[in-house]
Order: C-alpha cells, then structure tokens, then sequence
C-alpha cells in the first residue's frame, strides 16, 4: 500500500507540471492587454507600461513561464495585480469558503442521491421509482442559474424561511478563525450564529448539489440492481434475512464502490466548477475568485488558482484511489 | 481493513441521517425562526435602526484611495478619508472640507489653504499641514518609499500630469494649519481636482507602520472607521465617533455587500437582507414602484453612452456617411425599449447637466430620408456596399445595461437605409484592446461616467487629439478642437471656459465622430423608511447622513 502511494504520488509531479504548461499557454493566448483591462480605462499609458513592465509582460512567453515556475518552487504563488496582495495569503478564505459550500452540497447529494438510488432498486418499476429516476433526469438537466433564482424566489422572498444570499448574519458576525464558518460559530461558542450558518448553507448547497445527487442516484440504483441479483444476495434472502438488512448491510456495501468514484470526481468538479451558484448567491468562494481574476486578466491569480483547484482534484483522486483499496481488499494495486 | 470500510460506510450514512433529520425539521423551525426575524429589525428599525446594509455587484480592489481608479474603490474611501475639498452632496460644486478657506494669488500659479483645526486621523495622529505634505509627496515622487510594489499613482498623474510634466511644483507646510501648493501652470479645474475622493488624506503614521498593508487597513479621518474586509463578500465600517463635524455620522456601522448578480442583490432587498441596494436593473423598475416598502433613488444624469464612428476605416472617415447614420438612429424608441424611460436622448458628448453644456446644438433628428440622401451624396445611393462591423458591449453598465439589444434595434434601422452590419461582442477585455486598436470594429460601442464635474474629463479624455491611443477610440483629430480644448485647459475664468466648451460641441456636432446615444439616470433602491440619503452624479456618496426613521 505504502509503495503504491509513494507511486501515486511521484506520478502526480508531471501531471502538475503539465497542467501549469497548459494553464500558462492558454492564458496567454488569450487576446486583450491585461495592462488596459487590469488599471481600466481611466489609467495614464504611462502607468500602463509601467505594469506591463513590472509583469514582464514584454519578455518572450517561455521566460516569463520560467520566471513563474521558480518563484512557485519557492513557494510563491505571485501577487494579485488588482489587490496587490500575496496569493498564497488572499486565496485561504475563497478555498475556505468553496470547502464548506461543496461540503455542504455533497452530504446532501450523497445522502438524497445514494437513499433515492437504494430505494428505486428496491422498488424497482414501482412509482417511487419512475418519479425519482424522472426527477434525477430533470436534475441532471436543470440549468444552475435558474434553480438557485428559483430557490430565492420561494424560499427567502415569498415564504421567508430562508436567507437569500451571503455565509452569516453580517450584521452581528463571528470573527473567523479556520474561515469555516459552520466551525468558527462552535469555536465561538455561538449557537446563534451557528443556526444562522446553516441556514444560509442550504439554499446554495441544493443549488450545488441538484446535479452530483442526480447522478449519485442513477449510478447507485443501476450497481444496486447489479448486486441485488447475484448469487449472495439471493443467499441472504432464502435464509429469510429482512429486506431492510438485505439491501442496507448486505447489498449496499458492494454497489458503493463505483458509486464512491461518482463522489469523489463531483466533488473535485464543484470545486472548481461552482462559479455560477457563488455568484447567485453572493458566495465569496475561489470559483468567483478565479472569474473576476480571468476578467480582468489578473494572470498571476488565475494562474495559481487554476493550479491549486487541479492539485485539490488530483489529491482527491488520490483520495478515492485509497478508499477503494480500503473498501475492497480484492482490488490490489501493485 | 473491512472493519474500516464498513466504518467510513457507517459515517457517511450517519452523517447523512443527521443532514436529513436537518432537512426534514427545516421547514418548521427556520420558518419560525425567520419570520421573526424580519420582524425584529422592523422593530428595531422603528425605534432606530442604525446599521446600515449596503448591496453592490461589485467588491474593492484596495482600500488605499491613491492607487485605485474603479468606482467600487472609490464609494468605501469615501466614507474612510476627507479629502481638502469636496462635492456639495448631490453636485459636482466645490466645498470645503479638511481645508476651510482659501486663497488664490493673481496670477493662479499659489494656492493657499487654511486647514481645520482639531482634526485627528482614526489612529488618534493629528491631521495638519505635514500629513498633506506628506501624501502629495507620496502622490508625486516617483522614488518615494511609501510607493510600494505595484502601486501606481493614475489619478494623481492623470489630473495633476505625470512625472516630467506635473502641475504642482510644490507642496509645503507653511505653520501646522496652513499649506500652500505652487503650480508650474495655472490649472482651471484645480480645485475640482483636488475634491476627488482619490486625492483623500491618510494617516502618515499608519503609512509608515503599516506599509503595504495599509491598502487592506485605510486610516483617515473621514465620518467612518475601517474594521473589516471580507474579500468579495463584505466591507465593515463603524461609526468615527470622534468625527470633526459635529453630529455626524448618523449611523453605527455600515457593511457594504458584494452581490454580484442583479437579480439575487434585488431579490435581498426584497428579502430585507440589505437596506440599499445599487444598480437597479431596468427590468426591475415596475417590481421596485409596486412595493410599498421600497423607494426608488434615481442618481443624477452624469454620463455618456454613444456609438463611435473609426476614422481608420473607410467609409467612416466621410463625414457625409457618419452624418447619414446619424440621422437613421431613433434614440426615443431606445430609451422606451432598453432604458425603461430611465435616460434622455444625447446631443452633446457631455451631460447637460454639466456646465458649459451647449443647449443651443441641435441634434441630427430621426430621418431616414435625409440619412438616404447624405448617404447618396457620399457615393452610395444604393446604402454601402460593405458589411459593417458594429463592437457592441458584451458587459452591462450604468450607462448602458444591455448593450447587444440595443445594438439590434439600431442593426434594424441603418438595414431600412441600405447599411448592413454584423453585430460583434468579445469578451470584455479584448472588446478593449480591439477599440483601442481600431483595426476590428467599424463602429463600437461606449460610453464614460465623469470623475470630477470638468468638461474637460469629458471632451478633450474622449475626443482630442492627445488621447490617441487610448481613450480616443475613433482617431478623430481636428486641430481647430484641439486648440480650442488646450486653450480651455489654461484658462480660468470659468465663463471663458465655458465658451470655449460650447464652441467645441458646435464643432464635434458638425464632424459627427459619435453619435451620442442617452445619458442614463442609474437607478437605486432603499427601503421606505432609509432618509438622508442623497445621490452623487459622480456615483460616490457620503454615508454619514444616512439614518433610518
């Protein structure tokens, strides 16, 4: 085990040396003069080229991409060129933030998605099952911006049972401490704002969550349907075994491996993938980050984000890879 | 190793249940829990609610007013730093702030201002003829040790020139309230000038200590103090209860919230998450006038969309065509379809509420025939026999909300008069680069919000000859204008002045480089009960006279 880790791993430098290769050559064959759009129409051409200067914007792409990978083996990410501020340092509370959402989404993907799945393939053809494998179709296909406009309408501006937008009450916050907001209210000792946290976690985490729960759902019913017909299972029903305990301990634990590989590419991809829900929802997360860096051509960040998000992705992979070994010792990795 | 598996499985399905049993109580409990809690700042709000929630689209770029140029910047160091002068709420007109009184020697070259005293910085430093000399010191000296990486200066050189022509030669401190600032030239909008929120007056003891970081944690000496920056979600500021005008702020704590959609920002106002809310869309106008406990704030008309005509391209560079077109442009049913009401036609690239606007300029009136006949006389009585490429704006703006359904409807008419065009709209950042570049577009599309009530931030940044490449996207030159707008630039008399900008129109009226489009009224929204809030044309305005009944 330990060996194929360490081989995983070693198998993990190229990859990101190539997506920092990729990442760089697509940025810059982006057309638009980051030096125009970063300090706006209203900025002197002297200051201009003092910026493309200071970016080196005017050396050949392979220097400056040599120029980047040192300073990222020193452990520098870059600067924001529209904050000014480190990345490295200014990138925690987005991460932060997109954790808690994603988080948020997957338990409740997961649980519906994986409950939904179990339930349709042990009633399979029945009516539970054709309305939910309908609505995971629907969900499958539900545009993101319609859902989470949707959601506001009814859920905070007709019924008033929820907050529309934002993480907290910013009116009276907890002080952040791990950026997480549901740990910082217990940290805080804060019920209150605790209460108010999740409250404003369910709304974007439906928004999110819709089409992963979707997926999770159709991939489980059809590996359940699977199990449930083989030779086991059948074993375990003749000894007159409930069939509560048939399908959640007997069944349930095989048909989760590839529904587990379902989970963990999901998650990576919200990550990465969640701009249009932080943006609905005001979410300070690093998908919204990364956009208004790409729009106002803040190379330095989009740069560095893109390579965090596919790290997380890769080591979540990783993640999966483990899990599974884990789960079924018949799969040996050598 | 089976034991474990069945344990992850084990927590993944708890944890499940625990979500689920969440999700089932929801509806119930939150419902409670929020009814009653819009009611409870109803309550508060009528014994005085003194929290501010302010929702805009987008968040700060930094918090030191001296080294940004976007607006969202702009509106949080307004409410931390008084600059020496400022705008009468409302109003581009000239008032005293930091500086109470001053003086102009006869030739206009020294300028000398009494400062007020007493006041101090929110660190507790006092504010006094040094802290001004040490901030245009920091504005001007491009060696300066408080100019940290990346920092540029652009409003500093953009209105007081850059380095190797500045217009202030010195800045000295003559006693601890008396400055005096000695010119190399007279400056008419001097005075506006230095009104500017960019031009605010920070802490040099915070500067010093807190170096780069001070960008992240202002200190000035205006109506709030700096607490928080959540990037991208919110901005705290709390009430400077040591402020120099007496009484003032009104309010306790101001957060500004970023929320970048339209709709989602209406959708919190509605939902009593925020009290104001910038940026109204149009297609919420009807919404915003049927609910009772909103109102509606129109901001003044200081702006300019219009579509530019590229003098690089033939046949554009004819002043017959782009007069032609001119002509074929209805600007009423635009604003009736696009605007929601909410504009007025444009004649002039200035907006009239500006001085020096020439109310006497006719404009080209809706006139598809005349337009055929210009059209004829240039050569092409059959309409032009190239397609035209029109740039319309892929963003939204104040000065233009949907820039592509406009771009249709004008697409419409010039068809009626033989003139075919395609309509293009990349992506933000290269629509930039392309205009500026002027080989692309036949004619894009723009527009431009004043910073500091002179006409000349309007005509001579967008139409002379001195601001190719860059703001000047047409290539226009004409060297009687560009006399005539340097001329304006020396002199003082303000009525002089405003001749010579009424002269100018005349002439860009009859080049037709644009065709001004509207000068929009941006719309914003508030709850019923919020007063004192007064909107600025320049769209930066103090807080500190809010308060809520």
């Amino acid at each position: 085990m330990s060996s194929y880790l360490l081989k995983r791993i070693m198998v993990l430098i190229p990859v990101l040396i190539g997506m920092t290769i990729i990442v760089f050559s697509i940025i810059h064959a982006i057309p638009g003069d980051p030096a125009e759009t970063i300090l706006g129409q209203k900025a002197t051409e002297q200051s201009k080229q003092a910026l493309r200067d200071q970016l080196g914007l005017d050396k050949p792409w392979i220097t400056q991409y040599f120029d980047y990978m040192g300073d990222l083996l020193k452990g520098d990410l870059g600067t924001s060129i529209r904050t000014k501020t480190p990345i490295a340092k200014e990138i925690v509370p987005y991460l932060a933030a997109t954790l808690e959402l994603t988080a948020a989404a997957m338990l409740f993907a997961t649980f519906v998605g994986v409950n939904a799945g179990i339930l349709s393939a042990w009633k399979q053809n029945s009516w539970f099952d054709y309305t939910a494998m309908i609505i995971a179709l629907i969900g499958v296909s539900m545009p993101i911006f319609w859902l989470g406009l949707m959601e506001q309408l009814v859920f905070a501006l007709k019924l008033h049972w929820l907050p529309s937008i934002g993480r907290m009450d910013q009116r009276d916050p907890v002080e952040s401490i791990t950026n997480l907001y549901v740990i910082d209210s217990i940290l805080a000792g804060r019920w209150d704002q605790l209460w108010t946290v999740i409250k404003h976690l369910i709304l974007p985490s439906i928004a999110l969550g819709t089409i992963p729960m979707a997926i999770i759902a159709r991939m489980t019913r059809s590996s359940m349907l699977e199990v449930m017909n083989s030779d086991y299972i059948r074993t375990a029903k003749a000894k007159g075994l409930s069939q509560f305990i048939v399908v959640y301990k007997h069944a349930l634990k095989n048909s989760l491996i590839p529904v587990l590989t379902v989970v963990g590419l999901q998650t990576g991809a919200l990550l990465g993938g969640a701009v249009l829900t932080e943006t609905i929802f005001a979410w300070p997360g690093v998908g919204r980050y990364i956009f208004e860096a790409i729009s106002s051509r803040d190379y330095p960040v989009i740069q560095s984000g893109i390579l965090i998000i596919a790290f997380i992705f890769v080591f979540i992979n990783l993640l999966v890879d483990l899990l599974y070994a884990a789960i079924d010792p018949r799969i040996q990795y050598k | 190793m089976k034991k474990w598996g069945s344990l992850a499985l084990t927590l993944t399905l708890g944890a499940g249940l625990v979500l689920s049993g969440c999700g089932g109580n929801n509806a119930s409990s939150t419902n409670s829990a929020a009814t009653s809690s819009p009611a409870s700042t109803a309550t508060a709000g009528a014994s005085a609610q003194d929290t501010l929630v302010v929702g805009r689209g987008g968040d700060s770029a930094s918090l030191d007013p001296a080294i940004i140029t976007d607006g969202e910047s702009l509106k949080i160091d307004h409410q931390v730093f008084d600059s020496l002068l400022e705008y009468k709420p409302g109003t581009t007109e000239v008032e005293p702030s930091l500086a109470d009184s001053w003086e102009v020697s006869p030739d206009s070259l020294i300028y000398t201002f009494k400062l007020h005293p007493g006041v101090k910085f929110h660190d507790g430093t006092d504010f006094n003829a040094e802290a001004v000399v040490f901030n245009f010191q920091r504005w001007s000296d491009p060696k300066s040790p408080y100019k940290f990486e990346g920092d540029s200066f652009d409003y500093y050189d953009s209105m007081f020139g850059p380095d190797g022509s500045r217009v202030i030669k010195e800045v000295k401190a003559v006693d601890d309230l008396t400055v005096q600032f000695t010119l190399n030239q007279p400056q008419a909008p001097f005075l506006q000038n230095l009104a500017m929120t960019s031009f605010g007056i920070a802490s040099p003891t915070a500067i010093k200590e807190k170096k780069e970081n001070f960008k992240n944690e202002p200190v000035g000496t205006g109506p709030f103090v700096f607490k928080e920056w959540k990037h991208n979600d919110s901005i705290t500021l709390e009430k400077n209860a040591s402020y120099w005008k007496e009484g003032l702020p009104k309010l306790s704590k101001v957060i500004v919230r970023s929320i970048p959609d339209n709709t989602a920002r209406f959708n919190a106002l509605q939902n009593g998450e925020i009290d104001l809310m910038e940026d109204v869309s149009p297609d919420d106008l009807s919404t915003l006038e049927g609910n009772s406990d909103l109102q509606k704030i129109e901001r003044p008309s200081f702006n300019v969309a219009y579509l530019g005509f590229n003098f690089k391209k033939k046949p554009f560079d004819n002043v017959k065509v782009r007069q032609a077109l001119n002509y074929a442009v209805n600007k009423q049913a635009l604003i009736d379809a696009f605007f929601a009401g909410q504009a007025q036609p444009a004649v002039n690239p200035m907006p009239p509420s500006l001085w020096g606007y020439n109310d006497q300029v006719k404009d080209y009136e809706y006139n598809l025939d005349k337009a055929k006949q210009l059209l004829a006389e240039a050569g092409y009585p059959n309409g032009l026999p190239d397609t035209v490429t029109l740039y319309a704006m892929p963003v939204s703006r104040p000065y233009m909300p949907d820039g592509k359904k406009v771009a249709e409807a004008i697409q419409a008419e010039w068809e009626k008069i033989g003139v075919k065009t395609v309509i293009e709209s990349p992506e933000w950042a290269t629509y930039l680069d392309d205009t500026k570049a002027g080989e692309k577009d036949d004619i894009y599309m723009l527009g431009w919000m004043g910073d500091n009530g002179d006409p000349d931030n309007f005509i001579y940044t967008l139409l002379d000859k001195d601001s190719i490449p860059g703001n000047n996207r047409n290539f226009y030159v004409n060297e009687d204008l560009h006399k005539i707008l340097v001329d304006a630039q020396k002199e003082i008399d303000q009525n002089k002045r405003a001749d010579l900008y009424k002269q100018a129109q005349v002439i860009i009226k009859e080049d037709a480089p644009w065709i001004p489009l509207v000068h929009t009224t941006p719309l914003l929204a508030a709850k019923a009960n919020l007063k004192g809030f007064v909107p600025s044309p320049t769209g930066t305005e103090y807080y500190s006279e809010v308060y809520f009944e």
